[in-house]
């Protein structure tokens, strides 16, 4: 569906060349929800404007809907934007214009005949639950009715695709949750394909398959966010849990720490009850978390086992043998 | 007396108004395309083209430089080309338009400047052409800086239209320097100021009016909740 290859930004400042995007190559399926997470300045903006030419690529090649876009003319590329939606971190609705008009522009655009643009607006506005701020101005709309206006309009002219540049980023928790659940059933209801950026790990957990991540304009990590997320020592799964802020002070029965990484099946078990009755050791629990992610729950935690010693290492091994420990996190403090 | 000097007021004023109302019309039909090629031959702009818009940043600086009194002067063999004659209110127009037409330029400029940058990418995002940006994005959202601009640009168009007079123009400046000036006639003088100092209200007030009518940025019932 997208298919950006080998592309690298250079910028000229006064004089000095700075590179905003290094080599960077990724490809998103049709119906994928697919995120890009990094710092700012990590050069996710000019990534996700190599989409749609916005900005174009010093180098490398962009394919989006089967077109390579930089071998189209000016008309051809105009064309294909209107089958790319893009929605923006500061909304970027037109202020002069109502509700009603900013979901309309598109379809102006697009030269749909005036009935036609009338009755696709009224479907918008219903499926982003806005069909009474048809005429109100943007500015007298909340942040989360501002961006899902912008929704609204970026998907007037049915496009397959669509973009998403920071749009959770100015918006409060709450409203983030509900235009995140909104980008979901979008994804699922009318197969949109979804490219996001963002710098909240939140975001790319709550809808994102897919994940890559962007460091210094250089992609460091491209992989499915469940897997990642349950494999340590990957850069999302770095990024999600920092270490433990329970230190070694914090073992008070001499027992032996243990850090579990919970994933897959292992998130179902009773992991900590088998050990009891197998091994007759004891777990205390220090600290941890299981979080749902898309259809999985991934997690960890950190807890001490006491027993006969003997009985902590028989345990510690079965742990290792279920791959629920790595080495590293199972020696002895 | 008093009835008189009522008269020649009225008179004056209407050639004034006739002045400054043909100079706005013109200044703004030559301002606007100036101030619109200013932004878009601009570095980053939607046309870059740095070569026209050195020359047209340099036309609009030596333009707004010249004092109106000299261009005045400098500009007469032109407006004897166009009106035919040097003296009178028509005449007065074309330097009037000439000097006004920079700094219409500039407002336009600047006006369009301070629409945000994000609403003309959001627009080229969904496919537009240059000219529907420019014509249903930038202007419109520039459109109460540009009314408000406008307003600056008649004021000063009164401004420079009295010193016209003052040079055989006809009008308030024509008045208040022949009568109450050369003739000591006080309550003329007085007279012209009013009538002015009016105009200049009714224009800023009119400019400030219509202006917000097409503001649509502000909050007036802001809603806390989703």
């Amino acid at each position: 569906m997208i298919e950006l290859r080998g592309i690298s930004k250079v910028y000229r400042q006064g004089g000095r060349e700075v590179s905003a995007l290094q080599d960077v190559s990724l490809r998103v399926d049709p119906g994928e929800v697919f995120g890009v997470l990094g710092q700012s300045g990590a050069g996710k903006s000019t990534l996700i404007r190599c989409v749609n030419l916005l900005e174009r690529p010093t180098q490398g090649r962009v394919r989006v809907n089967g077109k390579e876009l930089l071998s189209l003319s000016p008309e051809e590329l105009r064309l294909a934007r209107q089958g790319i939606g893009m929605i923006f971190q500061h909304f970027n609705l037109f202020s002069s214009q109502t509700v009603a008009a900013n979901v309309a522009y598109p379809l102006e655009v697009a030269g749909l005949p005036r009935e036609q643009i009338r009755a696709r607006v009224a479907e918008l506005l219903a499926l982003v639950g806005l069909s009474d701020k048809a005429d109100t101005y943007p500015a007298r709309l909340s942040g989360g009715q501002k961006q899902r206006v912008g929704i609204a309009r970026a998907l007037a002219p049915r496009p397959r695709i669509l973009l998403s540049d920071e749009a959770t980023s100015s918006l409060d928790p709450e409203t983030t949750r509900s235009v995140l659940a909104l980008l979901r059933d979008l994804n699922r209801q009318l197969g949109l394909t979804i490219l996001l950026i963002t710098h909240q790990m939140e975001v790319v957990k709550a809808i994102c398959d897919t994940v890559a991540v962007l460091e210094q304009g250089r992609l460091v990590e491209q992989g499915k966010v469940v897997e990642l997320l349950s494999r340590p020592g990957s850069h999302l799964h770095g990024l999600c849990y920092p270490p433990f802020t329970t230190g070694e002070s914090a073992v008070l029965r001499g027992g032996q720490r243990v850090e579990l990484s919970l994933s897959g099946e292992h998130s179902t078990r009773p992991i900590l009850s088998t050990l009891a009755r197998r091994f007759d050791v004891d777990a205390h629990l220090l600290e941890g978390s299981l979080e749902r992610v898309g259809e999985a729950r991934v997690g960890r935690l950190l807890f001490e086992l006491t027993g006969a010693p003997d009985a902590v290492s028989q345990a510690l091994a079965f742990l290792r043998e279920q791959g629920l420990t790595s080495e590293e996190a199972a020696h002895a403090w | 007396m008093p009835g008189e000097l009522t008269h020649s007021l009225w008179v004056v004023t209407l050639e004034t108004l006739y002045m400054t109302s043909v100079a706005t019309v013109l200044v703004v039909l030559a301002g606007l395309p100036l101030g619109v090629l200013l932004v878009l031959t601009d570095r980053g702009g939607l046309w870059e083209r740095p070569g026209l818009h050195r020359v047209l940043g340099t036309f609009v600086n030596v333009g707004r430089s010249v004092p109106f009194i000299i261009l005045m002067v400098a500009i007469v063999p032109l407006t004897r080309l166009l009106v035919g004659t040097t003296i009178g209110t028509t005449a007065a127009i074309v330097p009037l338009v000439v000097a006004a037409i920079p700094f219409m330029g500039r407002v336009v400029e600047q006006g369009l400047r301070e629409v945000d940058s994000g609403l003309v990418e959001a627009a080229i995002a969904m496919g537009s052409t240059h000219r529907r940006v420019i014509v249903r994005v930038l202007l419109p959202e520039a459109l109460p800086s540009l009314v408000r601009g406008t307003a600056l640009v008649v004021i000063s168009l009164l401004g420079y239209s009295a010193m016209a007079g003052a040079v055989g123009g006809g009008g308030l400046g024509d008045l208040a320097v022949k009568y109450g000036y050369m003739r000591f006639r006080t309550d003329v003088m007085l007279g012209c100021l009013a009538v002015l100092l009016a105009l200049v209200q009714l224009v800023q007030w009119l400019g400030d009016g219509v202006a917000s009518r097409f503001d649509h940025t502000s909050p007036h019932s802001r809603r806390a909740h989703d």
